[in-house]
């Protein structure tokens, strides 16, 4: 039979706490992005010219019925080649994604960007009528409206859908292998092939995951309770 | 009254059901304190008497959609719910129990219809999939029955599309159709609006009278106690206090507990005035 | 441009497997996912925990682990699937399904529990009254009921679970993404070969959550819109 050799993984338990902080990161950073290109993204929706919430329906379509790995691909490979060498695009593009780490990160932001939006988009539409009658005929405008009143007032009321998502980006890092990422999955992907100890690699990843996305969750949801205040 | 270890009950002019001693907890709260009451073929029954009476409890236990503790109940002889094992309750197995529920038939405070059946599936479901009866017969006589409650014109409209009262009605056929030996009513006109309350009544008392079914129903209706009822029982704190003929137990109420009970409804006397049931 | 045209028989190949895989995937997890659901809401208390912990454990971690946890545990402890041992070109298919219906149907469990959780009790009430027993009641009354609830989120599942078998070529399994890599390799041409892997992606998933709708329609039982 097999027998288990823990030593392998507590020796190099630095490369599993490692590469799970750099999911967490990689996770943070996407999430702040996303919700950046989430939150403009739902207004330009809101707001009903169709001119623009065109472009952003396309988007949200598209990456949401494709695969992360194939974004992921897509950028970490198509990038270098998509302007000519030693044109200012591509002297800019390596500046701004110079290794896996951060193409990965761009990939998984767009990603999160568009799953977002549709986050967004419900909470905007959710938030009572008379709130916004109130910051009107106080004469707000529509930009005062949006950042004082509906923002506000829309990321109490998804928060719960927040941090599932922060949760499921958490997990999607594990994606980050595929162009050699030194995040959790890639640690233990190090310790199964290079000593042959696949029991013990894989389920303390797995583990690993299980734990954090538990902490995670719980923690969100105490800080939901703190925050939320009645309807 | 001997009971052999079948679970069933040799009295030769038996009872169509048969409560006897029945203890019924609700975790610690005791629902049911000594039930004893005997129901004959063919009788009609209203059960009256304020909540948390254990009325409502007394009749799910019937069909055992409750469970009870202690004594027994007996449908048409057969013990519901367990099998005697020397002198002891075990729990009878599903497919027993299934079959005494295919006997008694229930009417429901909330309707309970089947969402994504018309009200003619609605009907013909229990004959067609329990009872195993031939389609078409099963269809013929599900509009027969849609026709005797008045909704011959409703029967593939599917219960969003139907108001309170008709559901309920519906919900009557479903139950007339399984051709029970007792048809049990929880409350059926509690959570109708009052104008609705009426054209159920008039369907219940035309089963009452036409069918010759054993009715056991559980109501707030005086009026239609009063006036359908061959036997009224008044039940509270979970026994049953009084019963009788409904002029005896409306007109003259021998307990206190009936008396306060009766008072409620009527103001300042303890009787019920006599009245008909409006027909639509 | 032409460089797609010029390797399509290859990328065909490749898009055959993954329809192949996610139709048996979606089918076997749905199947399996139902009962897993039945037993989360109906079951006694070992069978609630078992299932629970299973459900949670899967949840809580990426499917890739649990890919590469299958695809390299199982063979560690000598496993085999109808009678391959596991991962060997013979059995990966059927070691993918495994991976993936162990992982999908923890999800779909999930959902179906939630929708039966949702029928009112008065439903089985009913159904018991005319004297339905407890498959009977759950084919003919709960789960009947339970669709349109079910629906949307299995919908979603399903259109996850296509973008998912993208990941098996981390394991060297031939998938329109594996061909996809191989061809863009070979050539040099990303861009081209990948948007059009993205469109294939797209037309199946995007069907896959129209048909979702569509039948959600159908599950109307009366209601005015």
């Amino acid at each position: 039979m097999y027998d288990l050799r823990w030593e392998y993984i507590t020796n190099h338990f630095d490369w599993f706490i490692d590469g799970l902080l750099l999911g967490l990161k990689m996770a943070v950073i996407a999430l702040a992005i996303g919700s950046v290109i989430g939150l403009v993204c739902a207004f330009i929706r809101a707001s009903g010219k169709r001119w623009a919430s065109l472009p952003v329906t396309i988007y949200v379509e598209i990456i949401r019925n494709v695969p992360l790995l194939l974004i992921v691909f897509l950028l970490y490979f198509g990038l270098p080649q998509a302007f000519a060498p030693r044109s200012a695009a591509h002297e800019w593009t390596l500046r701004l994604l110079p290794d896996a780490e951060r193409t990965f990160i761009v990939a998984l932001a767009i990603y999160a960007g568009a799953y977002l939006t549709e986050i967004f988009t419900a909470g905007i539409l959710s938030v009572g009528r008379r709130y916004l009658d109130a910051g009107r005929s106080l004469g707000l405008s529509r930009l005062a409206l949006a950042r004082y009143i509906t923002t506000p007032i829309m990321l109490r009321a998804v928060l719960p859908s927040l941090s599932n998502t922060f949760i499921s980006l958490f997990k999607d890092t594990s994606i980050a292998v595929a162009i050699a990422t030194p995040e959790l999955t890639m640690a233990a992907r190090k310790v199964s092939t290079n000593y042959f100890r696949v029991i013990e690699a894989w389920t303390t990843a797995g583990a690993l995951y299980l734990v954090t996305s538990y902490a995670i969750a719980i923690s969100l949801r105490m800080v939901e309770r703190r925050i939320k205040w009645s309807a | 009254m001997t009971s052999t270890t079948a679970g069933r009950s040799s009295d030769t002019d038996r009872a169509m059901v048969k409560i006897a001693g029945v203890h019924k907890f609700f975790g610690d709260l005791h629902v049911l304190r000594g039930v004893d009451l005997d129901i004959a073929t063919g009788e009609v029954v209203c059960v009256i008497g304020p909540s948390g009476s254990g009325k409502t409890t007394l009749l799910r236990c019937i069909n055992f959609l409750e469970t009870y503790q202690q004594g027994r109940i007996y449908v048409d002889g057969k013990l519901v719910g367990y099998r005697e094992v020397r002198g002891h309750l075990k729990p009878a197995r599903e497919r027993d129990i299934a079959r005494v529920r295919a006997e008694t038939a229930m009417v429901f405070q909330s309707f309970n219809l089947f969402p994504h059946m018309t009200a003619l599936k609605n009907v013909t479901f229990g004959p067609m999939k329990v009872l195993r009866e031939p389609k078409a017969d099963v269809e013929r006589r599900g509009r027969e029955l849609l026709d005797r409650v008045g909704l011959a014109d409703k029967a593939d409209a599917y219960p969003a599309q139907l108001s309170g009262g008709q559901q309920q009605r519906v919900a009557i056929a479903r139950a007339v159709a399984m051709n029970p030996k007792v048809m049990l009513f929880d409350e059926v006109t509690s959570a109708l609006d009052p104008e609705l309350v009426g054209e159920v009544l008039a369907a219940m008392k035309r089963l009452a009278e036409t069918h010759g079914v054993t009715m056991i129903v559980v109501t707030h209706e005086m009026t239609f106690a009063r006036d359908v009822a061959d036997r009224v029982v008044f039940m509270d704190q979970g026994v049953v206090v009084e019963q009788g003929p409904p002029d005896e137990v409306f007109t003259s109420p021998k307990s206190d507990r009936l008396r306060t009970f009766l008072a409620r409804f009527s103001g300042s006397h303890a009787a019920i005035p006599v009245d008909t049931v409006a027909t639509t | 441009m032409q460089v797609v045209l010029d390797n399509a028989d290859l990328m065909w190949i490749g898009l055959k497997l993954t329809l192949k895989l996610s139709i048996v995937i979606i089918a076997l997890s749905t199947l399996v996912g139902t009962f897993v659901g039945i037993g989360l809401v109906y079951g006694n208390w070992l069978v609630r925990s078992v299932l629970r912990l299973y459900v949670d454990i899967i949840r809580g971690i990426p499917l890739l682990v649990l890919i590469f946890l299958i695809f390299y545990g199982l063979p560690a402890l000598h496993v085999s699937i109808l009678g391959h041992p596991v991962n060997t070109n013979i059995a990966r298919f059927e070691t993918a399904t495994l991976a993936f219906t162990l992982f999908a149907a923890a999800h779909v469990g999930e959902i179906v529990r939630g929708a039966l959780a949702a029928v009112p009790a008065g439903q089985t009430d009913a159904a018991k009254a005319i004297g339905l027993t407890f498959w009977p009641r759950l084919r003919h009354v709960l789960l009947p009921q339970s669709m349109p609830v079910i629906l949307p989120p299995w919908t979603n599942t399903a259109a996850e679970l296509v973008k998912g078998t993208s990941l098996v070529t981390l394991v060297s399994m031939s998938d329109l993404m594996f061909a996809t890599r191989k061809i863009a390799e070979r050539t040099g041409e990303v861009v081209p070969l990948y948007a059009a892997a993205a469109v294939v992606y797209f037309v199946i998933c995007f069907s896959i959550s129209r048909a979702g709708v569509w039948v959600s329609g159908r599950y109307r039982y009366g209601v005015a819109r």
